[in-house]
């Protein structure tokens, strides 16, 4: 049995096996997103297929923005996706369910983009060619130099190589800012919201506005008119 | 790994896995997976009714792109006469996810927004604006 085995197990590649245990639970994950009904199953399935993700990103050497994949998408943004789940999963709307004739036609329209899709990952022959020794270099320096606007990494193919390359400090600042004003208006978007009262200078005591009457939750057509 | 073995030594579909298991990773195995990713958000935002579930199909599409975005810029993956992106894949990746945060902080208010108005996180009940 043993030298039945030997020669295979040698010739096995474990960085594929590895992509192939990544690729597999991304992909298996993903297409569990869209299948479920369940709100709920759905951020499950979700933080696995993106957790997953990460793990391909380790695996082609980016590890820094594995890392950061892990810890932004995977600690921070999906739970917040978990904390608006928790905040909305009132019992009719954790699973609402789509009509039949919807799940094939978006079956049959997802079948056409992912043919034409793969179609085109395999057309250009050099994108199937494997690199057949690259010397591992770690990146989170290079990455945090370059978000500095210097440039200490090794230029890419075709670069001559004392080029003159642009850092991304001006893209690094437009982000930071940009992060800062979305997470102020995503605060005021979401916080709570006082009923408009009249001046209390006007109506002192003589008249409260009946708010506990009118109950917490709107009316559906009126939401118009309350802002 | 004994099965595996086995089956490439007297198997039909399975000189596919094996060869699998022994080439090394290129890119086309990464657009795949991105390929995937992609199509699955697209159909999520597609399907879904809950106003969340197509929050998670835009997070999916935006994955998608990152793992193509990474695989070109990555060593490992091409050969030594292709154009890698280099360092630039990296980086941009970067910028997706942290959009990507941007984006679901405000997604996720306007949805909190639109329970606490209507009373549910059904989209197709968003039709105040229909004439």
């Amino acid at each position: 049995m043993m030298p039945l085995l030997a020669p295979p197990l040698a010739a096995i590649n474990w960085h594929s096996v590895l992509f192939l245990l990544f690729a597999a639970a991304a992909c298996s994950c993903a297409v569990a997103v869209v299948l479920a009904d369940n709100v709920v199953r759905m951020a499950f399935y979700l933080v696995l297929s993106l957790a997953a993700t990460a793990g391909l990103f380790f695996l082609a050497g980016a590890e820094f923005v594995g890392a950061m994949q892990l810890m932004i998408y995977v600690g921070g943004t999906l739970v917040l996706l978990v904390f608006g789940v928790m905040l909305t999963a009132q019992a009719p709307f954790v699973s609402i369910k789509t009509s039949a004739g919807d799940r094939v036609l978006a079956g049959m329209v997802g079948a056409a983009l992912l043919a034409v899709l793969l179609q085109a990952a395999f057309r250009v022959e050099s994108w199937r060619r494997p690199a057949l020794a690259a010397e591992p270099a770690p990146t989170a320096t290079p990455i945090g130099m370059a978000l500095l606007g210097v440039r200490v990494d090794a230029p890419a193919d075709g670069t001559p190589p004392d080029a003159v390359r642009s850092g991304y400090l001006l893209p690094f600042e437009i982000v930071s800012v940009h992060l800062l004003v979305v997470l102020v208006g995503a605060a005021y978007l979401a916080r709570a919201k006082r009923r408009r009262t009249p001046r209390s200078i006007d109506v002192a005591a003589s008249t409260v506005v009946p708010d506990a009457a009118a109950g917490a939750w709107e009316r559906p057509g009126a939401a118009g008119v309350r802002r | 790994m004994n099965g595996i073995c086995l089956a490439a030594s007297h198997g039909v579909g399975v000189p596919l896995l094996a060869g699998l298991l022994s080439a090394p990773v290129s890119v086309a195995h990464y657009l795949v997976v991105g390929a995937v990713l992609f199509t699955a958000g697209v159909v999520c935002m597609a399907l879904k009714r809950n106003a969340l579930g197509v929050l998670m199909g835009i997070e999916l599409v935006l994955n998608g792109a990152n793992v193509n975005f990474v695989a070109f810029s990555s060593p490992y993956l091409q050969g030594s006469g292709a154009a890698s992106l280099g360092l630039d894949g990296q980086v941009i990746a970067l910028f997706v996810i942290l959009l990507a945060a941007a984006e679901a902080a405000v997604a996720l208010a306007i949805t909190l927004n639109f329970y606490n108005n209507h009373a549910t996180v059904d989209i197709d009940r968003a039709e105040d604006l229909k004439g």
